[in-house]
């Protein structure tokens, strides 16, 4: 009984770590498959949950809240887009320029919103649908039952058909892999870049509303470093949704393993090490070599 | 009859060239017509111009009659232009379905109806004979199907103007034939074609008329009825031109490349190299003819140290060297023109001058411990330059803004001028204009006549009848015949190399 207890918890732990990874990650997927390295993720992250804290507090609608979280990061990765795909400025500097700015405005807005700079106001959770089951562990219950995990799993599987399946997702990988070739059969370049970028913002934004949901407020800098963590989930799921997804799933059993194990004896540095040594493993060992598409984060130059 | 492509005054320049300069080019609908020139000449450039790849400082483009503003590939597409690039546009990882299909797909609900699209393909491909494996990647198959794959994606587009940039400079004679069906064929139907080749037996077969350019200018526009190859050559190049290659008798000596029983099994488990027996002797050219990915790229690769052979061995010098990295089989003395120019030949964002030191770059000649010494670098380059002719006659000119045939030739410079004992040679005139033709055989006779050894791989069989000392045919992994000379029909080495004869085993032995 309380070994099933206990599992049920850790996997909700896991669940609740692996889906703004898995957001986040399938993100940096679409827009390095068009070409376009997005290290910017991190600071997307962090408007999306921003604007999702800002957006619920004042309307008090949690639906709201989650499209101004989407917003937040489509507004954000335009920013990226614009600086990487027009003005064709390095990716990395933008990224990490971005992820600068997002740490400063927040900061600033939130004081002058909530005159703190480190806490908003609690906000609600999101509505949650009643599974009729394990009613003894409300937490559990409602993890399992919060519609965003449903939404994840289905973004994901589409996200995979996308793609793979359809022309919209031939068109992204031939634009990152090849930009030159796409150009002489007609695509167009810079539009499917944005694409790319504006996906990676949307789907972002939706994962730090999730952290805003689950933590029910906002704090400063909370995006925690999960945007380079959603990245090389991405590598190591070798770019594929199905791929980056099941890294970010070990990367939240590893992490829940951690939070399991603490205090159970074993020094916390070394406990701490564990998802990063998992990562290092399954690079090393299982993954094999993970290309990038052809022209990751290589601005397209037309020559005229 | 109206005219299809009317390109009117039409001028193009890059930072360093004037690649256009006032051209002016009418085709009239429903005709072949044929665009030569000297490597350089600006042929591509009129073309991509005309394809929107490029946007002319000046000049006027009329595609049916019509005034048209063309400021991309997109738009030249809606105006039904094709166009077969010189330079591969593929995707690498893509699968060559998907390469055919990108930018004018068939979807079903919006996902791609990839069951219905292969029925088409596969019935285009089976029309015209050009076969392709539809479910491989780019990236795993060779440059002469990759040109199958270009051609079959402009076929499939149904466009009413087709250009055509070099679709020949890999294929095989019977491919190359095969080709042309496919023009005349689509001629009939009453598309128009521009075909660009450097191969004037191929002008005089198919073209209706011709347009000669020379620095950017067209020099000169003939029925192709009322001319023939010499006058053609010389309007290219501007003097006259030997179209055929003079060499004195072989004095062959021992052998210095040897391949024993040489066999290649691939990651899949496919035997590309089934037991390859050769040696080639100093003072010889042995040719190696057949079709495109028959084993000859992995008999290449195997000999330069890019990949390792399975089984069997070989030397050079009496020195065994299959299992050496390509760094220490260069070492050794071995000169190599790969057959992909842009993959393996040049790195691209360089320039010139430092393409034409790769491999060398350690020498001491061109570096010292703590930096490259420019100055020999740069006399290198000038030498190199002049000598092979390559244009623009600029050392920091980048590789990549080069036309196709300069790059050759900045490879062939670099190879030829190590003074290596044996010459390995794949396509070295691929996309090289007859005047450079002249030269690289030239040069690669007199290597041979200096007693080095030169293994030659070419579609091009009449490179090989006319350059090799002995001709040995591959053909499925394994050399299925051997000419102790170069007395031999064209026609006979084709039955050869398609496997419609002689399916034992042969060495290529005894110089
Ligand atoms: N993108 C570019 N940037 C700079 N210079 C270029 C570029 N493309 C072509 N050129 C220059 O323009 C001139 C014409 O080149 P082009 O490729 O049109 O020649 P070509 O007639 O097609 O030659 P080839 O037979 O070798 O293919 C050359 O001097 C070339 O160096
Ligand atoms: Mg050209």
């Amino acid at each position: 009984m309380i070994s099933q207890i206990f599992s049920l918890a850790f996997l909700a732990q896991t669940i609740r770590i692996t889906v703004p990874y898995s957001l986040a990650s399938l993100g940096g997927v679409y827009s390095e498959r068009g070409g376009v390295v997005n290290i910017a993720l991190e600071g997307i992250i962090l408007n999306g949950a921003f604007c999702a804290t800002v957006g619920t507090y004042y309307t008090g609608s949690a639906l709201f809240g989650v499209a101004c979280g989407i917003a937040g990061g489509l507004l954000t990765a335009l920013i990226h887009a614009v600086v990487s795909i027009h003005i064709k400025a390095d990716q990395i500097i933008s990224g990490i320029a971005i992820n600068l700015f997002a740490v400063g405005i927040t900061k600033f807005i939130l004081e002058i919103l909530f005159q703190s700079s480190s806490n908003s106001p609690r906000i609600a959770g999101l509505p949650h649908i009643h599974l009729g089951f394990i009613e003894s562990q409300p937490d559990v219950a409602n993890l399992l039952g919060n519609p965003l995990v449903i939404v994840t799993i289905l973004i994901v599987i589409a996200s995979q058909f996308i793609i793979f399946k359809t022309r919209f997702g031939l068109r992204l990988r031939s634009v990152g892999e090849n930009p030159e070739a796409a150009e002489t059969v007609g695509i167009g370049v810079t539009l499917y870049r944005y694409y790319g970028v504006l996906i990676s913002g949307a789907l972002a934004g939706l994962a730090g509303a999730w952290l805003a949901f689950d933590q029910h407020s906002f704090t400063d800098g909370m995006s925690a470093g999960r945007g380079y963590i959603a990245l090389a989930a991405m590598i190591v799921g070798k770019w594929n949704p199905l791929g980056a997804a099941a890294a970010c799933l070990l990367f939240g059993f590893a992490e829940s393993l951690q939070i399991q194990l603490q205090g159970g004896g074993l020094p916390t540095q070394f406990i701490q090490m564990i998802p990063y040594v998992a990562t290092i493993i399954v690079l090393a060992g299982f993954i094999g070599k993970a290309v990038a598409p052809g022209a990751d984060g290589i601005p397209y130059e037309k020559e005229n | 009859m109206p005219y299809a492509i009317e390109l009117l005054s039409i001028t193009k320049r890059f930072a360093r060239t004037i690649a256009n300069d006032n051209v002016t080019l009418r085709v009239e609908s429903g005709s072949i017509h044929a665009l030569v020139g000297e490597n350089g000449a600006g042929k591509t450039t009129l073309m991509e111009t005309l394809y929107g790849l490029y946007q002319p400082d000046s000049g006027r483009i009329r595609i049916q009659e019509k005034n048209v503003s063309i400021k991309s590939p997109h738009d030249s597409i809606r105006l039904g232009i094709g166009m077969v690039h010189q330079h591969f546009m593929l995707v690498p990882p893509l699968t060559v379905l998907e390469n055919i299909v990108l930018g004018s797909e068939t979807t079903r609900y919006s996902l791609l109806d990839l069951k219905k699209t292969t029925t088409e393909i596969a019935e285009l491909a089976g029309r015209f004979s050009l076969s392709v494996p539809l479910d491989e990647k780019v990236e795993n198959i060779g440059v002469g199907i990759q040109q199958r794959v270009e051609i079959l994606k402009a076929i499939y587009r149904k466009a009413d103007i087709l250009v055509l940039d070099e679709p020949t400079a890999v294929l095989t004679p019977q491919e190359s034939i095969q080709l042309f069906r496919i023009l005349s064929e689509l001629k009939e139907e009453g598309k128009t074609i521009v075909l660009i080749t450097h191969k004037l037996n191929e002008v005089m077969e198919i073209s209706d008329r011709v347009s000669v350019m020379r620095k950017g200018k067209i020099v000169g526009e003939v029925e192709t009825a009322k001319t023939n190859p010499q006058e053609l050559a010389q309007m290219m190049v501007g003097r006259p031109v030997l179209l055929r290659v003079e060499k004195a008798e072989k004095k062959a000596g021992d052998p210095v490349l040897t391949v024993n029983d040489l066999t290649y099994v691939d990651r899949r488990g496919i035997s590309l190299l089934k037991n390859v027996s050769l040696e080639v002797g100093s003072g010889e050219i042995l040719g190696i003819a057949g079709v495109e990915g028959n084993g000859q790229s992995q008999l290449v690769e195997c000999i330069a140290g890019l990949i390792r052979p399975s089984a069997g061995f070989i030397t050079l010098d009496g020195i065994k060297i299959s299992g050496l990295g390509p760094r220490e089989v260069f070492a050794r003395g071995l000169a190599h023109v790969p057959e992909d120019r842009i993959k393996r030949g040049l790195v691209v964002e360089m320039d010139v001058k430092e393409n034409l030191i790769l491999g060398l770059h350690n020498q001491p000649q061109f570096s010292s411990r703590l930096s490259m010494n420019r100055k020999s670098i740069n006399d290198n380059a000038k030498l190199l330059i002049t000598r092979y002719d390559i244009r623009p006659m600029d050392p920091d000119a980048h590789a990549r803004g080069l036309s196709g045939g300069n790059q050759q030739k900045v490879i062939i410079a670099r190879e030829l001028s190590r003074n290596a004992q044996v010459i390995v040679a794949s396509q070295p005139t691929r996309g090289v204009d007859i005047g450079g033709i002249e030269f690289i055989h030239r040069t690669l006779v007199e290597a041979r006549d200096a007693g080095k050894a030169v293994l030659l791989v070419s579609a091009d069989l009449n490179e090989i009848l006319s350059l090799s000392d002995r001709i040995a045919v591959m053909y499925d992994g394994k050399i299925v015949k051997l000419f102790p000379d170069s007395k031999v029909e064209e026609s006979e080495l084709g039955l050869y190399m398609t496997g419609s004869k002689g399916n034992s085993q042969e060495k290529a032995l005894g110089i």
